[in-house]
C-alpha cells in the first residue's frame, strides 16, 4: 500500500519538477513563449492545457485496449482535437476577455507536443488511475512553469504581478520583457538556472557518496 | 524511424482487418462529432451574445447619446439600406456594414464605422463616430491593437490622443500634425515616439470617411434625417 | 497590391512566425545545428505551408461554412496528409535529405506553425491569393530564422563556452538577440 502511495507522489512530482515539460524536456514552447505576457495569460493558458491533457488522457487510458495499433496516433489527435474545439468554444463563451487575450493560441493547444507526448508515451500504457496522476502532474509542471515565466516578464516588463501594480508611477517597465525577445531571454535564463541547480545538486551528492 | 520500424513488425503478427481500422476511426470521428455538435449549440447562443454586447458597447460609446441602432449595408444598387442578415447568408460573405445611431427621442445622433489599417506592428482596428450632418468625428475606440506597450497602445490609452477625436473635422480631410502644434479644427496631435501608430489611425479614418461619405450623404437626404438640436 | 506586399513583408519579417509570434519554436531549436540541415527543413516547411494555404482554403469554403466546429480536427487531418505526401516524395526522391531530416519530418504535422498559418490566414479572412502570399511569406519568414540561427550556432560551436550554458540556454538567448533584431523590421511599411 505504502509503495502504491509512493508510486502515485512520485509519478505526479516528476512531472512537476524532474521531468518538467517546458524546463527540462523543452516540450510546448510555443505557447510557453507566445501568451506568457502576463501571469494572468499564462495561469488561463495552463489552465485549458490542463484540462485537454486529463480529459484526453482518461479517454486514452480507457480505450487503450480497444485503439488497434497502426491508427492510435490519428485517434489521438481526434481526441485531443475535440477537446481542444471544446475549451474553445466554452471560452469563448464564458470568458470572452482570456479568449481574446489568447486569440488562436488556444485552437494550438492541439498540436502541444506535449499532449500527445503523454497519449503515447503514458495513457496508451497504464491504467486509468496512473494515468490521471500523471496527466495531473505534467499539466502542474506546464501551469508552474508558464506562470513563472508570465510572473518574470509581466513584474520586469509592466512592473506588476497579477495586474496589481507593484511598484507605484516611478517605475519605468522594461518593456522589451512583455514583447518577443523578452520570452526568449525569460525562458534561455529560467533554463540556464535549471541547469545550474541540477549541476549543484549532481556535485552534492558526489560528495557525500 | 526505429519506432516505425516496430510498429510495422508488429502489425505483421496479427494484422487487425481493415474494417476494424476504418470502424474505429470511423466511430471515433461520429463521437467526436456528436460532442463537437452539442457544445457548439450550447454555447452558440451565448457567444453571438456576447459578441453583439460587445459591439452595442462599442457604438454607444463612439456616439454619445445613442440608445438604439441600425444595422446598415450597401445593397446591390450602391444605395444604404437596413441589413438582416438572412441565415442563408454565408460567413465571409456578408456585406461590410455601418450602424445608425439614435436617441431615446429616435433622433439620428451619427454613424458608427468600422475600419482596419496597418500599423507599426499589425493591423489596427478602429471603431469610429461620425456626425455626418456636422462633419465631424465624434468618437473613437480602437478595437484591435498589437502595436508596442507603451508607446503603440497610447493610441487609446493615451487621455489626450484620444480627445482628438471627440470633435474632429473631417473636411477637407484629417491631417496628423506634431504634438502641440494643433491649429485647425481637422487636425491631430500625433503621440510622440509612435508617428507611425498615430498616422496609421488617421489613415484610417480618411479611407473610411470616403468610401461611405457618399453613401451615408445620399441616404441622410433621401430619408430627411438631420441631428437633434445642439442646446450648447 | 499593396495590400498583397504588405501581407508578405509582415507574414516574413514584421511578424516573424518565428521570432515574433513563437510558432514552430521545436524544430528551430531542434534541428538548427546545421545550416544546410535548416536550410532544407526550411524548404520542407515552405512547401507544406503552401499546401496547407491551399487546402485551408478548399475546406474554409466548402466545408467549414456549414460546420464550423469541425475547423480543427479537419485542419489538423489535411495537414497531416500533405505531410504524409511530402514525406513519401522525400523518401523517394532524397533518401539523403530523408535521412537528414530523421524525425522532424513527421513533427511538422505536430508543428504549431502550419496549424498557425491555417489559424491565421482564417482568422484574418484571407482570400485565396492572400492567403497563399502569406504562406509563401510565412515559410520564407521561418527559413530565414532558421538558417539565421543555425548559422550562429555553427559558429559557437567552435567558442569557448561553459558547459553550464550550452544547449537549449544559448539557443534561447541567441534567438532573443535575432528577435531583437527583427523588431527593427516593424513598422515598414508606416
Amino acid at each position: 500500500m505504502s509503495t502504491e502511495k509512493s508510486r502515485v507522489a512520485a509519478e505526479f512530482i516528476k512531472g512537476l519538477w524532474k521531468e518538467n515539460p517546458v524546463f527540462v524536456a523543452l516540450l510546448g514552447m510555443c505557447p510557453a513563449l507566445a501568451v506568457t505576457n502576463s501571469a494572468i495569460n499564462g495561469l488561463a493558458m495552463g489552465l485549458a492545457t490542463t484540462f485537454v491533457l486529463v480529459c484526453s488522457s482518461i479517454l486514452v487510458s480507457l480505450l487503450r485496449k480497444v485503439i488497434p495499433k497502426q491508427v492510435r496516433i490519428t485517434t489521438y489527435i481526434v481526441i485531443i482535437a475535440t477537446f481542444v474545439t471544446v475549451i474553445d468554444f466554452v471560452l469563448e463563451a464564458f470568458l470572452p476577455d482570456i479568449h481574446k487575450e489568447l486569440g488562436a493560441f488556444i485552437a494550438l493547444i492541439v498540436v502541444n507536443c506535449l499532449i500527445l507526448g503523454r497519449q503515447e508515451a503514458f495513457a496508451s500504457k497504464n491504467n486509468i488511475g496512473m494515468s490521471i496522476i500523471d496527466a495531473a502532474g505534467m499539466s502542474a509542471g506546464f501551469t508552474f512553469a508558464l506562470v513563472s515565466i508570465g510572473i518574470i516578464r509581466e513584474v520586469l516588463g509592466n512592473g506588476s504581478i497579477f495586474a496589481v501594480d507593484l511598484f507605484g508611477k516611478s517605475f519605468e517597465p522594461w518593456i522589451i520583457m512583455i514583447l518577443p525577445p523578452g520570452g526568449f531571454f525569460s525562458l534561455g535564463f529560467l533554463l540556464l538556472f535549471f541547469n545550474w541547480m541540477t549541476e549543484r545538486n549532481k556535485q552534492k551528492r558526489s560528495k557525500t557518496a | 524511424m526505429s519506432k516505425e520500424e516496430k510498429m510495422i513488425e508488429e502489425g505483421a503478427e496479427k494484422e487487425p482487418s481493415s474494417f476494424r481500422l476504418i470502424f474505429t476511426l470511423g466511430f471515433a470521428g461520429f463521437m467526436s462529432g456528436l460532442i463537437l455538435v452539442g457544445v457548439f449549440l450550447f454555447t452558440k447562443p451565448i457567444i453571438e451574445n456576447n459578441k453583439a454586447e460587445a459591439l452595442k458597447k462599442a457604438i454607444f460609446k463612439v456616439l454619445p447619446g445613442t440608445t438604439t441602432f441600425k444595422t446598415l449595408a450597401l445593397d446591390n444598387n450602391g444605395k444604404l439600406a437596413e441589413y438582416n442578415p438572412s441565415p442563408e447568408s454565408k460567413k465571409g460573405e456578408e456585406p461590410e456594414r455601418i450602424f445608425f445611431g439614435m436617441n431615446d427621442n429616435g433622433e439620428f445622433t451619427g454613424v458608427a464605422i468600422h475600419g482596419g489599417e496597418p500599423g507599426f506592428q499589425d493591423i489596427i482596428g478602429v471603431l469610429f463616430g461620425y456626425d455626418a450632418v456636422g462633419k465631424m468625428v465624434i468618437g473613437y475606440e480602437v478595437l484591435q491593437c498589437k502595436e508596442t506597450p507603451g508607446l503603440g497602445d497610447k493610441i487609446f490609452k493615451d487621455e489626450a490622443f484620444v480627445m482628438n477625436f471627440t470633435q474632429l473635422a473631417v473636411e477637407p480631410e484629417i491631417v496628423p500634425v506634431k504634438k502641440g502644434e494643433k491649429q485647425n479644427p481637422n487636425e491631430v496631435e500625433a503621440i510622440t515616439g509612435a508617428t507611425i501608430s498615430s498616422k496609421a489611425v488617421v489613415r484610417l479614418l480618411n479611407k473610411n470617411l470616403t468610401k461611405w461619405k457618399t453613401a451615408i450623404e445620399a441616404y441622410l437626404n433621401e430619408n430627411q434625417i438631420s441631428t437633434p438640436a445642439k442646446d450648447e | 497590391m499593396n495590400e498583397l506586399i504588405w501581407i508578405f513583408i509582415s507574414a516574413l519579417l514584421v511578424n516573424n512566425f518565428t521570432l515574433s509570434m513563437f510558432l514552430g519554436l521545436c524544430p528551430f531549436l531542434g534541428v538548427s545545428a546545421q545550416l544546410q540541415t535548416a536550410f532544407r527543413l526550411g524548404l520542407a516547411n515552405i512547401f507544406v505551408m503552401v499546401i496547407t494555404a491551399l487546402a485551408s482554403y478548399a475546406l474554409n469554403t466548402w466545408v467549414l461554412i456549414h460546420a464550423p466546429y469541425l475547423r480543427l480536427i479537419s485542419f489538423i487531418i489535411v495537414i497531416a496528409s500533405a505531410v504524409q505526401f511530402v514525406e513519401m516524395a522525400i523518401k523517394k526522391l532524397s533518401p539523403e535529405l530523408f535521412k537528414a531530416l530523421g524525425i522532424f519530418l513527421p513533427l511538422i504535422t505536430t508543428n504549431c506553425a502550419i496549424l498557425g498559418l491555417a489559424l491565421f490566414s482564417t482568422n484574418k479572412g484571407y482570400g485565396f491569393l492572400e492567403g497563399l502570399i502569406y504562406a509563401i511569406g510565412a515559410g520564407l519568414g521561418v527559413t530565414l530564422a532558421l538558417v539565421l540561427l543555425a548559422g550562429v550556432r555553427e559558429e559557437t560551436r567552435i567558442l569557448q563556452i561553459p558547459r553550464l550554458v550550452r544547449g537549449a540556454a544559448l539557443n534561447l538567448i541567441i534567438a532573443g538577440i535575432i528577435s531583437l533584431a527583427f523588431m527593427g523590421f516593424a513598422g515598414l511599411f508606416g
